[in-house]
């Protein structure tokens, strides 16, 4: 079975429905699909639910999909930087369920592993925990989450070979590999497909077990906030 | 005469301790980095998926895939490992992370911590602050002592939605520094030229001997 797709569109084409479920990864701007939410855009899919830590800025990442009403429903720990996302969601077109970042993580994590559900303290004591299941184990709180399984997950690697197995560049794997793990299907985006026995086996970041599709493109990789410092100051 | 927010950062870095894997949050804490005690090596961690993180790039050599927590642009170290959110939470949920020192709005003498959301306003969500004070070892919370109208953020109680509930082991604000004890806050240390008539008056919580 061929993995490797022409565009992001032919990589899409055939999963996307009205009302479904994803999974993005991506963190900030750091490592997120940008070429599949772009066709995302274009097959003008509707009332999606997207677990993704953030929801991009105003023009770019996940924020394109709010501005043509795509988005239903966000689960995300931080949405700070998106204008439109505030006003949607101030106005009540748009829902919004908060996850602390880790749970966010290992909801993903878990729906992928086969785990339902686990216990944590994160958010023990706070509105996070109301109407969920407390536990106590050796004397202390706990507080039941839901693994997530998804419709989609899409995702953003570096590195892929033609079996779909994922190498990752430095701190854009963060959510990648959680969410392409709790998605029935994966589309993967990379920077490069490399042939068969060109990676180092020891060094594949996620097995291509979890990955269905992959498309190559040119990505624009945005820098949210540009830091530096002069080389005086050394 | 208290001390400013390089200071504070200051009195914050000489809470760390040599081998320590630590984890600073936003504002004054990333400013703890500049002032590491010399001869002992901390490590931190960047809960987007680092340990060993390096200062700022210089001009021209950014890296769209190297950003830290706040989404500024950083560099790796020789001793730099990178992983995924879900690895990286692992390792705050299961203790590893020895310490974080985390900014706050309201602290309250139970140790409570506030400081991802006030009602009515914008709400942006919780980021990591939550699985952070539930799982490192101790928890610093490095701020203001009162807001800009003078009034305190060191409570009996917070008035504020909360981050977690009886995390906080101590507070480093501009006027001292203060434990949570049995019953209340300790006071540890006072910032120069501050009298601790001065802290008293600043702080509503209870403060024990």
């Amino acid at each position: 079975m061929k993995k490797v797709y022409a565009s992001a569109e032919a990589a899409l084409e055939g999963v996307l429905f009205d009302g479904m479920t994803m999974a993005a990864g991506g963190f900030g701007l750091c490592g997120i699909p940008e070429l599949l939410i772009a066709a995302i855009k274009e097959a003008g899919t509707k009332d999606i639910t997207i677990a993704s830590n953030n929801c991009g800025v105003d023009d770019f990442g996940l924020g394109v999909l709010l501005k043509t009403r795509q988005i239903k429903k966000m689960i995300s720990s931080y949405v700070g930087e998106n204008a439109e996302f505030m006003r949607q969601y101030l106005s009540g077109e748009l829902e919004l369920e908060f996850n602390p970042q880790g749970t966010l993580a290992e909801r993903m994590r878990a729906g992928g592993a086969g785990i339902p559900g686990f216990y944590t303290k994160t958010g023990v004591g706070t509105v996070i925990a109301d109407g969920k299941d407390v536990k106590q184990f050796n004397g202390q709180d706990y507080i039941l989450e839901t693994g997530l399984v998804m419709d989609l997950a899409i995702v953003k690697a570096w590195k892929a070979d033609e079996s779909g197995n994922l190498v990752f560049r430095k701190t854009a794997r963060n959510f990648n590999v959680p969410a392409a793990t709790c998605g029935k299907i994966c589309v993967a985006e990379v920077e490069e497909i490399v042939p068969l026995g060109s990676l180092d086996p020891d060094t594949i970041h996620l097995p291509g077990i979890y990955v269905h599709r992959i498309v190559q493109g040119q990505h624009e990789k945005r820098i949210e906030q540009r830091t530096v410092r002069k080389r005086e100051d050394v | 005469m208290a001390w400013d927010r390089n200071q504070m950062a200051a009195r914050a870095a000489q809470e760390l301790q040599d081998g320590w894997y630590v984890n600073l949050g936003i504002g004054i804490p990333t400013l703890v980095s500049n002032y590491i005690p010399e001869g002992i090596t901390v490590t931190l961690q960047s809960e987007n998926g680092m340990l060993g993180m390096g200062p700022f790039p210089f001009e021209g050599e950014e890296d769209a895939d190297l950003i830290n927590a706040g989404k500024q642009t950083i560099t790796e170290l020789p001793q730099t490992a990178y992983f995924d959110s879900a690895t990286s939470f692992a390792m705050i949920r299961g203790g590893k992370i020895a310490m974080a020192i985390l900014g706050a709005m309201e602290v309250a003498e139970n140790g409570d911590l506030a400081n991802w959301m006030i009602p009515g306003k914008l709400v942006k969500g919780m980021g990591g602050a939550m699985d952070l004070v539930a799982g490192v070892g101790r928890v610093v919370v490095v701020m203001d002592h009162t807001s800009k109208h003078g009034e305190s953020k060191v409570l009996k109680a917070c008035t504020l939605p909360l981050t977690g509930r009886a995390v906080v082991d101590r507070i480093i604000t501009n006027l001292g520094v203060l434990d949570v004890v049995e019953g209340g806050l300790k006071l540890v240390e006072l910032a120069d030229g501050v009298t601790e008539a001065e802290l008293r008056a600043a702080t509503e919580a209870t403060i024990v001997n």
